[in-house]
């Protein structure tokens, strides 16, 4: 039997283009303080650290968790690594749960980065391979072609992409962390923006962004702070190989089967009407169509009629990322556990302006690499 | 003499440019080896599953799928469908390509997996999905086994395949 787990401090840095006043041992110290500080405990309560980021030649700092020890109260204490490309924020925090909720450890601290300004995570996504021929061009490049699929498939009009894009970025505005606070944005200024991986335009696209985030999970007996916790109703991983003959590209099965398993521990039978806010890993506007149906919010086709609806809008009946999501704050590896942790703060009741009223139930999903990665979990006000 | 004063002026390092590089040898194994050793010879070749019966190019060796080995070469067509595509107009470090460029998937006929390729010989704006495409091979003093032996995809003249026949390959 599963200890039960909960969220019980957060912390996340402000995200920007260039955080040049702090190292990444700098930067991932200051989330993880500030989750801490949440959680009111000291270095000394926690029992072991697990640590994501996104591929360590982004950088050019191979396994950068041993240095990054010291900043984060790791030393002497078991220590964890998580690798699973973008999703990894996510899956990082699914490695933490289960230390707790396996009855390991009472208190895990757990932390994500990316310091994008270090990087050039364009010409890390793009080297060339002994079979390929020299043409991606970036996570975008690889993407766009599967959103036309898409489009095609749904029979989409080409405003949804722009749709979303506004949509995200004005939430952000009420987000005091977000990298982008674009107040004047519009469907014209997008519709406007360099077209940089035809049809994907600059405005619908994600930033290159600094900045870290961490949570504290505790066990049942061993909770702490002034904000409520978030209890873990269900947490899920699936992967797929990148490559295989009839694979779904844009409708990944992996994805499919992880949202079926975490929704079947949570009692969801119907997201839609059932959760009260998702946070969903779209790094590019087209992806919240995509994923509204990969995640069974409406029927395959329709995704995109709910958004044009509104039904995913700040005041819709299912909001999706009203933190502004990773299109507007993009810290690779941190971007997934941010979606986990906007969750949590949902449900807390800790979001402040972009608080969703009552939000008892609320869905964190991450996805990676080629969407080949998925993790995913349920976190709800309520004890499970 | 080192001018320390010189050096104070400008304030602390805050940041380091470290340009890297990396060499390594690249082993293909023995599935990879009929793929390249085609190239070499201006063909494509790939594998093709005994359980499914589909066929990849390249092969890994193995299916995916059905978690056994591919053993049975097969000669793909110099022709096939581009099944989705973007355009890109990002420029990069280390871009080889000049911009704007299309990027495709191409279905070789016979195939049962696209893989990536570069169109040209076409404006930008007239390249669309279910367009057939021929390979262009550069001279065969030149063929290597590399998909360098590739110079590119372009037109074949055919008409449009209908969306019916790749919609299961997107
Ligand atoms: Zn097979």
């Amino acid at each position: 039997m599963a200890e039960r787990c909960a969220v019980i401090g957060v912390g996340q840095t402000h995200h920007k283009a260039k955080r040049d006043d702090v190292s990444i041992a700098g930067m991932v110290r200051e989330a993880a303080k500030a989750a801490l500080a949440d959680a009111e405990l000291t270095w000394s309560d926690i029992d072991a650290v697990v640590v994501g980021k996104a591929p360590d030649m982004f950088e050019g700092n191979m396994m950068p968790e041993l240095y990054l020890a010291p900043a984060l109260g790791a030393v002497g204490k078991p220590m964890l690594r998580v690798h699973t490309a973008g999703s990894v924020g996510g899956s990082t925090a699914l490695v933490a749960a289960h230390l707790v909720k396996s009855g390991i450890h009472k208190r895990v601290l757990t932390v994500a980065y990316e310091k994008q300004s270090d990087s050039d995570a364009m010409w890390a996504l793009s080297v060339p391979q002994p079979f390929a021929a020299p043409l991606l061009a970036g996570a975008g490049g690889y993407f766009a072609p599967h959103i036309r699929a898409y489009m095609r498939r749904s029979g989409a009009p080409d405003h949804i992409g722009r749709m979303v894009a506004v949509k995200d970025r004005l939430n952000a505005i009420h987000n005091p962390y977000a990298h982008l606070h674009l107040p004047d944005i519009d469907m014209k200024t997008v519709e406007e923006s360099m077209m940089l991986w035809d049809p994907l335009r600059y405005l619908e696209a994600c930033p290159s962004s600094d900045g870290a985030a961490a949570m504290v999970l505790a066990a049942e007996d061993s909770l702490s702070g002034g904000y409520p916790p978030a209890w873990i109703h269900g947490a899920a991983m699936r992967s797929e190989p990148t490559m295989f003959a009839g694979r779904d590209q844009v409708n990944p099965q992996a994805g499919r089967d992880c949202s079926a398993d975490v929704y079947a521990q949570a009692g969801i039978t119907d997201p839609r009407a059932q959760l009260d806010v998702a946070e969903v890993y779209v790094p590019f506007s087209w992806y919240e169509p995509m994923w509204l149906e990969n995640l069974g919010f409406c029927d395959l086709g329709d995704g995109w009629k709910l958004t044009e609806a509104g039904a995913t809008a700040f005041d819709g009946d299912i909001p999706w990322n009203p933190s502004g999501g990773v299109l507007s704050s993009n810290p690779i590896g941190a971007s997934g556990m941010l979606r986990f942790l906007e969750a949590a703060m949902q449900v807390r009741g800790q979001a402040g302006e972009h608080q969703v009223d009552g939000a008892g139930l609320a869905l964190g999903q991450a996805y990676g690499g080629g969407s080949q990665f998925f993790a995913m979990w349920v976190v709800g006000a309520d004890k499970p | 003499m080192a001018d320390d004063s010189t050096i104070e002026g400008r304030g602390p390092v805050t940041t380091l440019a470290t340009p890297i590089r990396l060499d390594f040898d690249f082993t293909p194994g023995i599935a990879q080896s009929v793929f390249l050793r085609g190239l070499a010879r201006g063909r494509f070749m790939g594998q093709r599953c005994p359980k499914c019966g589909k066929v990849y190019v390249p092969s890994r060796g193995s299916c995916p799928t059905d978690g056994v080995p591919t053993t049975e070469d097969v000669e793909l067509a110099n022709v096939g469908t581009v099944t989705t595509y973007c355009v890109v107009n990002v420029p990069f470090a280390g871009q080889s390509i000049e911009i704007p460029y299309i990027c495709a998937q191409v279905l070789l006929d016979g195939a049962n997996l696209s893989f990536m390729g570069l169109i040209q010989e076409i404006p930008t704006d007239e390249i669309r999905m279910g367009m057939r495409v021929e390979a262009v091979w550069v001279d065969e003093a030149d063929l290597t086994p590399s998909l360098a032996s590739v110079k590119y995809f372009r037109p074949s003249g055919e008409p449009d395949a209908d969306y019916e026949s790749y919609k299961e390959y997107l």
